[in-house]
């Protein structure tokens, strides 16, 4: 079976420690995580752990298991990319003098849909989000100008099909 | 210095520590094996007080207390309770939640902390045991209040006797034990995301039913969630009523009488013969409470690839785990079985038995008789514990330790009653039958309970003697001494052209160290003497230690080699 991008999104209690014991499962299976993000979900109190990781099919269900078996996960699903919809957020600090010096990065930053966040004296920040092909475009064509820092969030996602969470937690 | 728990619910301000107590008391344990030390004093101060209710015993090791716990566990059905405190007492309990992660058997461990303001100081025993322990726990959590204490004692019992079981931790830093609280217990009943007990279908159990039924070759491989899902009886009513033949699994052992006519035998690397050369000719695989682990299964490549497999089964996670199931029957098991009977035919497969007698025959004649009728000089394993079965007529519960004799332990030994084979099946933890032996007996006082246990795994744990002089637990313990680390060697033997890389031992005088703990001791050279020592060990009364002295390079046989297929199991 061949090996593919996940997504997988996990429903839990507020515990500090389940992030341990989450990260320990992909460990063990010499998973990598290519990409975490932590949020609040739908529910109050349930929290959303959204897992981006390569691997086959058979393994991403007997690793979802092995996460529901947590006792403070609520339900674990998880996503090919065609279930849901994704994005992740990019952050780009470049040197103000740029705008004025090098009047075409204002049409990279125009065409590229990106937005400017802030802007300082001595910098200003690039806002962008979409798709990592979309924020790796946008990276790679302001890297010539330098980027003095370039930070990625972890990909958040909502699944097209319904997560029957809250229907679950009611049965308690 | 009576401490009676007030019947009516009005609220009282007690410490942390005493409400520690309390909260044990309420969920009926009375008797907690541990080890006192820094953090976690003053619990052991409120143990003192309480201690005409609460029965604390002091073992030697914080491994031999969880491995004690392990044992009361496994003979008693109920929650084995185990104290350290911070530091090294908490990492001296890891091996133990380790071992009973992977054999599911209920434990609530409470370690002391460092008092919350000195977390993250590298204070004095200060060790992040929550984040050691995280991965081999079923839950645990670190309490920082008294208030919270209730509450986790509560919660930690609920989940460590529901569902699967399984051990749980809960870390109390001092200052929450010396706090103060407005103590009012309650049970827990439920945790919102948790479920114990999926919920068992109908329609898997019909499915079920209409693949055994449609069986010509059936086969039943039982495991530990017989004996923990209470469904001895439902499973005997199932096998009878099925006629298929029934294996087992080194921790299922005891949920079917040994002399049940069903009962074929053992499943695995050191499992019986026709068992293992069956499993690949079976048609349909009838697993029950059991995880097909690699030493059951061999190679998944060539594990029964001909036969459907029906899988009964608690935990959701270990369906398609490892072999794939045609029907998986989630759920407890006991209930499983119940709803099943009724759809099941009435069968009796001759033939098929046949196949078992067959070769079972060649088994015996390779393997068991020249281990129980030996002809050579030197004593074999086999006979010892066949010598115990004729002087306890399979009443006793039997501990084993891990290596050689464990496997001879488990082939061997007869059994008549549920919950009598405490063994580390999953972890294979060497040193645990000593403690485990004397966890067996609190659970089950008035039976007789003999340990198995190697030369090498003795020594592991053996400053336990010193927990059997202190507190009398009346154990029965057989070394059965090759001079080696005879599981070890055997595959040095087969696999590695004989390079006994330190696995030679060389031993104390197990004599000497038994009767510095005033333990009566004897020891068995030449086989005339055998029948006299072991019978004058089981009359004793008291605890007692046989060392016998065995045939230094004997095998353990059958045996499918690690990787191989079970259908290519060997005799020799």
């Amino acid at each position: 079976m061949e090996e593919q991008v996940f997504t997988i999104s996990v429903y839990t209690e507020n515990n500090p420690g389940l992030l341990n014991r989450i990260a320990t499962i992909f460990l063990k299976r010499h998973i990598n995580i290519e990409s975490l993000n932590v949020s609040r979900s739908e529910i109050e109190n349930v929290h959303r752990f959204t897992i981006v990781a390569r691997m086959t099919e058979t393994n991403v269900k007997k690793l979802v298991g092995q996460i529901e078996k947590q006792i403070e996960v609520i339900k674990a699903y998880y996503h090919t990319d065609d279930e849901i919809i994704f994005h992740e957020t990019a952050l780009y600090k470049m040197a103000s003098n740029l705008l004025f010096e090098q009047r075409e990065i204002q049409n990279v930053i125009k065409n590229s849909s990106a937005n400017i966040v802030t802007v300082h004296p001595d910098f200003f920040v690039i806002e962008k989000t979409g798709r990592r092909k979309d924020t790796e475009a946008l990276h790679d064509q302001l890297a010539p100008y330098g980027i003095m820092q370039f930070v990625r969030s972890g990909r958040i996602s909502i699944s097209k099909t319904e997560m029957k969470i809250s229907e679950k937690l009611k049965n308690f | 210095m009576e401490h009676p728990i007030p019947k009516n619910k009005t609220t009282e301000i007690i410490s942390g520590a005493e409400a520690v107590v309390r909260a044990l008391l309420e969920e009926g344990a009375n008797l907690a094996y541990g080890y006192p030390g820094g953090a976690i004093m003053p619990i052991y101060d409120e143990l003192y007080k309480y201690q005409d209710q609460l029965n604390h015993v002091l073992t030697r090791h914080e491994q031999g207390a969880i491995h004690a716990a392990q044992g009361f566990a496994r003979v008693s059905g109920k929650v084995g309770v185990c104290l350290a405190t911070s530091g090294p007492g908490a990492t001296n309990l890891v091996t133990g939640i380790a071992d009973a992660q992977i054999d599911s058997t209920p434990l609530v461990c409470i370690t002391g902390q460092v008092a919350s303001h000195l977390l993250g100081t590298d204070a004095f025993q200060e060790t992040d045991v929550i984040s050691i322990s995280a991965p081999v726990t079923k839950w645990n959590v670190q309490v920082t209040k008294a208030e919270e204490i209730p509450a986790a004692i509560a919660k930690a019992f609920y989940i460590a006797k529901s569902g699967r079981p399984g051990p749980v931790l809960i870390d109390i830093t001092k200052d929450a034990q010396l706090g103060q609280l407005e103590y009012n217990y309650e049970k827990c009943t439920g945790v919102r995301s948790y479920e114990p007990i999926p919920k068992t279908s109908e329609e898997a159990v019909k499915a079920a039913a209409e693949l055994i039924n449609s069986a010509k070759k059936p086969f039943v491989i039982f495991g530990q969630g017989v004996i923990l899902g209470q469904a001895e009886a439902a499973f005997k009513a199932f096998v009878e009523k099925s006629g298929a033949p029934a294996a087992w699994t080194v921790l299922g052992l005891s949920a079917l009488p040994t002399d049940h006519p069903l009962n074929v035998g053992m499943v695995g690397m050191h499992g019986h013969y026709g068992p293992n050369k069956l499993t690949n000719e079976c048609d349909v695989l009838i697993a029950v409470g059991m995880r097909f682990d690699d030493r059951v299964t061999g190679s998944l490549h060539t594990y029964a690839k001909q036969a459907k497999v029906v899988h009964f089964e608690i935990d959701p996670a270990e369906v398609d785990k490892n072999v794939k199931a045609n029907v998986a029957v989630l759920g407890d098991c006991k209930t499983s079985l119940e709803m099943l009977l009724p759809y099941i035919d009435t069968n009796n497969h001759d033939a098929w038995h046949n196949e078992f007698k067959k070769y079972h025959e060649e088994e015996l004649k390779a393997v068991i008789e020249p281990q129980l009728k030996p002809t050579k000089e030197g004593l074999t394993m086999g006979e010892v514990i066949n010598q115990v079965n004729k002087e306890t007529n399979g009443n006793a519960v039997v501990v084993s330790d891990v290596g050689q004799h464990q496997m001879f332990t488990v082939r061997y030994a007869n059994f008549t009653t549920t919950r009598s084979n405490v063994t580390s099946g999953g972890l294979g933890t060497m040193g645990f039958a000593l403690p485990a032996a004397i966890g067996a007996k609190m659970g089950a006082p008035e039976r007789e309970v003999v340990a198995f246990i190697g030369d090498g795994g003795y020594q592991m744990t053996c400053q336990e003697l010193g927990t059997i002089l202190q507190t009398g637990a009346a154990v029965k313990i057989v070394v059965l001494n090759n001079e080696f680390l005879g599981m070890v060697r055997q595959w040095q033997q087969l696999f590695f052209d004989k390079r006994y890389a330190s696995t030679t031992m060389i031993n104390p005088d197990f004599i000497k160290l038994a009767e510095a703990y005033d333990i009566k001791a004897a020891k068995v050279v030449k086989r005339e003497d055998l029948a006299a020592a072991v019978k004058e060990m089981i009359a004793s009364k008291e605890s007692y230690f046989l060392e016998v002295m065995i045939e230094k390079e004997d095998n353990v046989f059958p045996m499918v080699p690690t990787g191989a297929c079970v259908s290519e199991v060997r005799l020799s």
